[in-house]
């Protein structure tokens, strides 16, 4: 396939977002401060051109620019996750900036540069690609992290998760080349080939240090510590944007990897994955019963959800695949409706974010209560709210693997998890009311509605949601 | 209507109210009335719908009726509701309690009204689809979905410790049907299906039917409540406001029994056989246990939860004799325990709503100013007791007849428990109703109003209707126990066979 077609037929949502950062960051250059409104919606637009050409597009499956990029069924499910993350984190980020001085026209280009990694990573099919997909997220979203410079907790966060991310990047290269070494390939396939039944120690070494650089990225006890700090230390926006999009690229690579390379050894790799997911689910469970601060408590329940995507994962097959799938949808749209509500919790232009601030919210915000409460609900996979279904495609799926251990364990943790979801519905409505909250922004409020609507109404139309994940899995193997 | 039946009718006609009641603004009066009445209003018609299974319900078969199919979640998980002997006297018990769910709330719930009644018909619409699924997990959904609404009615609406108390009945109710749900999973991986239709015919391997069948105790045992694990009920019940009182003591309690007379029993015959002697131990732990506790409690509604644990027992123990009369005897005590124990609620919210306290303590004498209430509690108390006359009787005798014939030692002590409750009812009726008035704080007490009246008017005639006459409740559930009992038989001979063959 000629250079050109490869890029216009497999590679245009990757080409619209580069063609498009550059000329955010002409525009930027020229109009300085001012061009920030201009770039933000020019951004917002890229991203939902990108989303639109990926949803209309027909051609077939194909491995493109000598087997370093794969365009399968896969890679456009979960890059419309990501960018419908990346979508709402620049739709709810505007107000919250101008609030706080920040209005800087760098901060969509970093969306757009750290989403444009996202995707590489997704569609990455060999070690180069992944590494460069990797570390493009990366970059900006250490950058992202800091970006109220002149608040001491941002610039933590931002040096913590740098110098974090810098040692899995490592571990990651470390890993890498220790495949490579072994393998004699870079090629996920390639690696396939070699270790189609048994591998050298020196690959399941390698591994080992590649699934733990990619447990960091995506926020898997142990490799958790970084979460809680960055979460609460990051502005709001951009830990909605870590919360979403991010997790949604490493998963997706974790399972591009394990599936693509490493079939063969699946009882190798498949150990790791239940003792991740075992560790997170009750980290994620135990350690955010006592958080105050609501987005701490979100960074720890991110730990347990992406725990409980991994029994997914570990259950190993079609259906574990579908699971993953389905779950990481869900809960795409359980955080973003999440960090809607927390970015509407602003107490006399001051914003807040303890969850004692909601107190009593059902009486001075009622709707807003309603909704939060639902993603509550939701997040503890009360059914009949879709965060249920999202736990039972991937327990479905453990079950039939036969890991009821695994599954058993994963209930319980989701019961005491269940615990501090109530804990906030409970603050918000049976606790005597805090002061009001100001007016919440057009963008934000229409994303909590949204999002809510849609985990209440998913059993009534879950059809689309059903067949796009089950399409996806299907082109994983 | 667009293919679907009177029994999607029924279970989604509540939020048709809800959506009607999401469009009134405004805390006026007249909202307000608006409010109360479209809401008894939507109660009153789900009930007049659901008149119409009970007339086309065809009592000479086991087989399901009023059956609705659509696909859903694609394979395996499928739409369908349907009705058979178990679950048709359930979905009549839920529509015709509601009402008086509802009436009961007039007055006494004053703050935030419109999400009250929200919440209660969100809960009808839950508590009804729970009896009418066919499809294990969409039984799931409303089992578990009912969690919601009844947390957050304890938690708003309830007394002193009402967050503790929803708290402990939503968390201790989520761990047992959590583990029901990974047997589901596993049930589903077996058979391919979650259609219960389909699972009742499949044969489950002994080990696994084990692990399963503990599974779904697990979860039915924290419902109905057993002992150990009844602690959650009379916190729940002591917080709640009454309606929710009447609904958790009525109706949900209930979903515990339901559930092992439809999964448990047909499902795993051969543990619900080997796990008989644990049942039978844990019901007659409860009927004396919580009887002798409820004899020294302080507070009513404390006392009449207890009571219902015990009451519980009879139930659990008369479904796994799993001959006619114990089967027969548990179903009817539970439509029993479904008009007295929400009428004994009824009855105590009366007074808490004149007084503001349920401390048997505060009262005394009421006889003197109360003549009506008197006999109504009265005969409410004797049919918790189980009086002849009286549908408690009638539940309580079958399911000891039935004990007797499955084991004589268990019958005895369970028998105990009848000369209890009558202890604890009749110590808490002299209390409370006899003796001198002496409180000032009485002197002024009204007798029950005309809306009070009308509410108990139907309970009472039901109760003393169905204690004398019996014969409807139970020819409508005969075939399907008989069925169970005879496909139960069949199995177990068929083991037993095996057994010797070996």
């Amino acid at each position: 396939m000629p250079f050109f077609v490869q890029l216009a037929h497999h590679f245009l949502p990757e080409t619209i977002l580069a063609v498009g950062v550059m000329v955010l960051i002409l525009i930027g250059a020229w109009r300085g401060e001012r061009g920030f409104g201009l770039v933000d919606e020019m951004a917002v637009g890229i991203l939902g051109l990108a989303l639109v050409t990926i949803a209309l597009s027909k051609t077939p499956d194909a491995s493109v620019f000598d087997g370093a990029y794969i365009d399968d069924g896969f890679a456009r499910f979960m890059k419309a996750l990501t960018l419908i993350g990346a979508m709402a984190s620049i739709l709810m980020s505007v107000d919250w900036l101008q609030r706080n001085g920040l209005e800087k026209f760098e901060y969509p280009v970093l969306i757009i540069l750290s989403t444009l990694g996202m995707l590489l990573l997704i569609s990455a099919d060999n070690l180069i690609a992944f590494y460069l997909g990797l570390e493009l997220m990366s970059l900006a979203l250490y950058v992202m992290a800091a970006f109220a410079r002149d608040d001491g907790k941002s610039s933590e966060a931002g040096l913590k998760y740098f110098v974090l991310g810098a040692l899995s990047s490592g571990m990651m290269l470390y890993g890498a080349s220790l495949l490579y070494g072994f393998a004699g390939t870079v090629s996920f396939t390639g690696i396939a080939a070699v270790v189609s039944s048994s591998a050298p120690i020196g690959v399941i070494f390698g591994l080992v240090f590649v699934l733990a650089a990619l447990a960091f990225k995506m926020s898997a006890a142990p490799f958790h510590m970084w979460t809680p700090d960055v979460y609460q230390g990051a502005p709001t926006p951009v830990t909605a944007f870590f919360a979403s999009a991010a997790k949604m690229a490493a998963v997706a690579i974790t399972l591009r990897l394990v599936f693509t390379a490493f079939p063969g050894v699946k009882d190798q790799w498949r150990q790791i994955v239940v003792f991740i997911s075992i560790a997170s689910m009750l980290l994620g469970s135990f350690a955010a019963i006592g958080q105050e601060n609501i987005k701490r408590l979100m960074a720890y329940s991110s730990i347990g959800h992406m725990g409980f995507a991994l029994i997914g994962l570990a259950a190993a097959d079609e259906a574990g695949v579908r699971g993953v799938a389905i779950y990481l949808t869900i809960y795409l749209i359980m955080t973003l409706g999440t960090f809607a509500a927390i970015l509407a919790m602003r107490v006399q232009g001051r914003y807040v974010e303890n969850v004692s601030d909601l107190a009593g919210l059902s009486r001075t915000n009622g709707w807003m209560a309603f909704f939060l409460a639902m993603l509550m609900f939701s997040l503890a996979g009360v059914p009949p709210l879709a965060g249920f279904f999202a736990k039972y495609y991937v327990l479905l799926a453990a079950v039939d693997a036969g890991l009821f251990g695994l599954a058993v364990i994963g209930v319980l943790a989701s019961a005491v998890a269940a615990y501090y979801y109530l804990r906030v519905v409970k603050v918000m409505y049976f606790d005597e009311p805090a002061p009001a909250f100001d007016r919440a922004p057009m963008a934000v409020r229409a994303v909590l509605a949204v999002s809510t609507l849609a985990l209440l109404g998913f059993w009534v139309y879950p059809t689309p949601v059903m067949d796009a994940a089950a399409a996806a899995a299907k082109s994983l193997f | 209507m667009f293919g679907f039946g009177i029994l999607s009718g029924v279970v989604f006609l509540p939020l048709v109210g809800v959506a009607f009641l999401l469009t009134q603004k405004g805390d006026d009066e007249a909202s307000l009335r608006n409010i109360r009445w479209a809401t008894l209003a939507t109660t009153l018609a789900t009930f007049a719908l659901s008149l119409f299974i009970w007339s086309g319900f065809d009592t000479t078969t086991a087989a399901f009726q009023f059956v609705e199919e659509k696909s859903w979640f694609g394979s395996g998980l499928v739409y369908k509701m349907g009705v058979d002997g178990f679950s048709m006297p359930f979905v009549l018990l839920t529509t015709f309690l509601m009402p008086f769910a509802i009436l009961a709330s007039w007055t006494s719930v004053e703050k935030r009204v419109k999400e009250y009644m929200i919440a209660f018909l969100v809960l009808e619409t839950l508590m009804v689809g729970v009896f009418c699924a066919l499809d294990l997990v969409l039984f799931y959904l409303f089992f578990e979905g009912g969690l919601i609404p009844m947390f957050l009615i304890i938690g708003i609406w309830g007394g002193k410790r009402r967050v503790y108390a929803s708290f402990k009945f939503f968390l201790y109710t989520l761990v047992g049907s959590l583990l029901m749900l990974v047997a589901i999973l596993a049930m589903y991986g077996k058979a391919g299906t979650t259609d219960i239709a389909v699972l009742l015919r499949t044969d489950f391997p002994k080990e696994m039917q084990t692990w399963l069948w503990l599974a779904f105790f697990a979860s039915f045992a924290v419902k109905m409540p057993m002992w150990p694990v009844h602690t959650w009920l009379p916190d729940a019940h002591v917080e709640a406001p009454t309606a929710g009182s009447v609904i958790l003591a009525a109706i949900l309690l209930k979903m515990g029994g339901y559930g092992f007379i439809r999964f448990s029993l047909p499902m795993f015959p051969d543990a619900s056989t080997h796990f008989a002697p644990l049942i039978y131990a844990l019901s007659v732990i409860a009927i004396v246990y919580t009887s002798l506790v409820a004899l020294v409690q302080e507070d009513i509604k404390k006392l009449i939860a207890y009571s219902s644990v015990a009451h519980m027992g009879y139930v659990t123990m008369g479904l796994f004799t799993l001959n006619p009369q114990g089967v027969q005897g548990a179903i009817f005590q539970m439509i029993s325990h479904g008009f007295v124990s929400g009428a004994l609620f009824l009855c105590v919210g009366v007074i808490y709503d004149r007084m503001h306290t349920r401390e048997i303590a505060a009262y005394g004498g009421l006889v003197n100013r109360m003549p009506v209430y008197a006999f109504v509690f009265m005969l409410f108390t004797m049919a918790n007791v189980g009086l002849p006359g009286t549908t408690g009787f009638i539940g309580e005798f079958l399911s000891l007849t039935g004990a007797f014939q499955a084991n004589t030692w268990v019958a005895l002590l369970a028998t105990s428990g009848v000369i209890f409750s009558a202890a604890y009812a009749l110590y808490l009726y002299r209390r409370v109703v006899f003796g001198a008035l002496e409180k000032a704080s009485l002197m002024n007490i009204t007798d029950l109003t005309a809306r009070e009246i009308a509410i108990f008017t139907p309970l009472v005639l039901l109760t003393i209707y169905y204690g004398v006459q019996p014969q409807p409740i139970l020819s409508a559930t005969q075939a399907s126990v008989d069925n169970l009992i005879q496909t139960h038989t069949a199995l177990i001979d068929a083991i037993k066979l095996a057994a010797a063959g070996q």
